[in-house]
């Protein structure tokens, strides 16, 4: 059943109370990027308003503060995946710069030619193209793990196309488009068996449930702020303490050195030698108020509660004549792609958006998994710890009027 | 937002009874483009009589707006000079960020509602730099 003291938590969010086009808004598009509760708004107001200060240089009282609120974020990012020391959390400005860092950092050192990355047809680009140029880069070749019929990762796909030459292995938790949820601790063991490193693309998946990088079997997790609550332009790659030690930098710059003369520069230790420039300190300030607001809902309680979002729009969606809709039934995440017959996406879009339903139409970033379904594009509602059962509704009605706009 | 001011009457009747959808036996030119942010693809074939658009067709996939806009505009260009196309291209695409009155535009006038919109006038000018890319790149 769904959980009531969730239903509460529109009020948190200031956004969701303004109408768009004279309808309430539902907002359905939290894949993309969700809205922002009051207390992050407050925490970066706060920053900036408090303790405005460039980090890890100057001795005055304003640069420790903000050393101190930045170093805390670190430490609350660390203890809410698992990480075993605060050094193994790497902040970046996203997921995409979370992969590109390990593509640069890692793969780029490590791999020969005729070593194999291995990865699936449901990536998002940014766990695509940073392997794809590694291995051109390296002389590596990428090998695709088949999809199931329902868009999942069996073990035997998965075995398949793990062997002796694989490397790395790079895999999305969750799909962003199929609402896939990935075997990853599966996929791990394969992976470790042959002595390759796994790296998870979790950006939809550490919004949305406990994560402890002790238990998934990832080498290298990369996740971004702004999905789970908090700012824009913050994000975070995890990595083992060792598997980090060994990777190069890729932003050369202040703060990510220890000595530098004419010709030559050392590195910092982790993990200031992969963070050089000034960080986006407000943007980690505002992602620890994040984090702390969804332990305050709770982990568990946000994952079942958008679990059933996910699973209950996926029947009511395929229920309504005319309506495709992809990935698997059971279990199936908080994002639900669909199509409505002889209606493309983009015009979906603007029917429910006179409507106040926000959803995302498009190809998703995914490219190669709309060519594996056949479609150019597709419509997507995601949910949040915000969404519930009458927002599920406001999708099914739109779709109706959808359908009797165009004459479907 | 009246969804009726963006897709008026002539925009859903050439979405669904698109004119001039098909291929060229023997097109003298052929652009495909596609766009970016959605993954639609246009792909317009000309025949040239001289100066002359003496036939055109469109092929590829898309939203409404960008699949009337590219049939309005094969009724349009087609028996025109390559100039007189030029520019109704041009005047089509000011007429969208409204710098300009619409000007002979025909049918193409009904898709005035997308000037609202940033994100759809990359869908209704689509076919329009398709032809644009045609008409004025003397390698394709």
């Amino acid at each position: 059943m769904m959980d009531v003291t969730l239903v509460d938590l529109k009020k948190d969010f200031p956004i969701l109370a303004r109408p768009i086009n004279g309808h309430r808004l539902v907002y359905l598009d939290s894949a993309a990027t969700t809205q922002k509760p009051q207390v992050v708004i407050d925490a970066e107001v706060d920053f900036y308003t408090q303790h405005n200060a460039n980090v890890l240089r100057s001795v005055h009282t304003l640069a420790e503060e903000a050393t101190t609120l930045f170093q805390n974020a670190r430490h609350t990012v660390a203890t809410f995946v698992g990480a075993t020391r605060p050094e193994e959390i790497v902040f970046t400005r996203g997921t995409t710069e979370s992969l590109n860092l390990v593509a640069r950092g890692f793969a780029d050192k490590f791999l020969k030619p005729g070593d194999e990355i291995v990865v699936s047809p449901m990536e998002h680009h940014s766990n695509l193209i940073p392997w794809q140029q590694a291995a051109k880069r390296t002389g590596a070749k990428l090998r695709y793990i088949e999809l199931s019929p329902d868009g999942q990762i069996t073990l035997e796909a998965a075995q398949a196309a793990i062997g002796d030459h694989t490397r790395m292995v790079a895999v999305s938790h969750v799909s962003n488009v199929l609402g896939t949820i990935n075997p990853v601790a599966e996929i791990a063991e394969l992976a470790h068996r042959v002595n390759a490193v796994l790296v998870v693309d979790a950006a939809q998946s550490v919004p949305h449930q406990p994560i402890d990088v002790s238990q998934l079997g990832a080498d290298f997790l990369a996740f971004s702020g702004h999905k789970m609550c908090g700012p824009t332009g913050i994000g975070v790659l995890w990595g083992r303490y060792p598997l980090l030690v060994e990777s190069d930098p890729v932003i050369y710059g202040g703060e990510m050195i220890t000595y530098v003369d004419r010709e030559t520069a050392t590195w910092a230790d982790l993990p200031e030698k992969f963070e050089g420039g000034t960080p986006n300190i407000a943007g980690a300030v505002g992602l620890a108020a994040a984090i702390h607001y969804l332990e305050g809902v709770g982990m568990e309680r946000i994952q079942s509660h958008t679990q059933e979002l996910g699973e209950m729009a996926f029947d009511r969606l395929q229920a309504i004549p005319g309506v495709t809709v992809y990935g698997p039934k059971r279990p199936h995440s908080a994002v639900v792609a669909f199509n409505v017959n002889r209606v493309h996406p983009h015009d979906v879009a603007q029917v429910f958006d006179s409507l106040g339903v926000a959803i995302r139409a498009g190809h998703h970033c995914a490219q190669p998994l709309m060519q594996w379904l056949g479609v150019g594009s597709t419509a997507r509602a995601s949910f949040y710890l915000y969404n519930d059962h009458q927002d599920i509704e406001a999708l099914a009605h739109a779709i109706e009027e959808t359908k009797r706009y165009f004459r479907q | 937002m009246n969804l009726d001011d963006m897709y008026r009457e002539t925009i859903l009747d050439h979405n669904q009874n698109p004119r001039n959808r098909g291929h060229l036996e023997n097109p003298t030119k052929t652009v495909g483009l596609l766009n970016p942010t959605c993954g639609d693809e246009i792909a317009l074939e000309l025949e040239l009589d001289g100066e002359k658009v003496s036939d055109v067709r469109f092929s590829g996939q898309g939203c409404s707006i960008s699949m009337a806009s590219a049939s309005m505009l094969t009724e349009a260009v087609k028996g025109k000079s390559a100039e007189q196309a030029l520019a109704l291209a041009k005047n089509f695409k000011e007429f969208l960020t409204g710098s300009q009155n619409p000007e002979n535009l025909g049918d193409l006038e009904a898709l005035h509602g997308v000037s609202q919109f940033p994100s759809r006038v990359k869908c209704a000018t689509l076919a329009h730099n398709a032809l644009e890319k045609a008409l004025s790149d003397k390698e394709s």
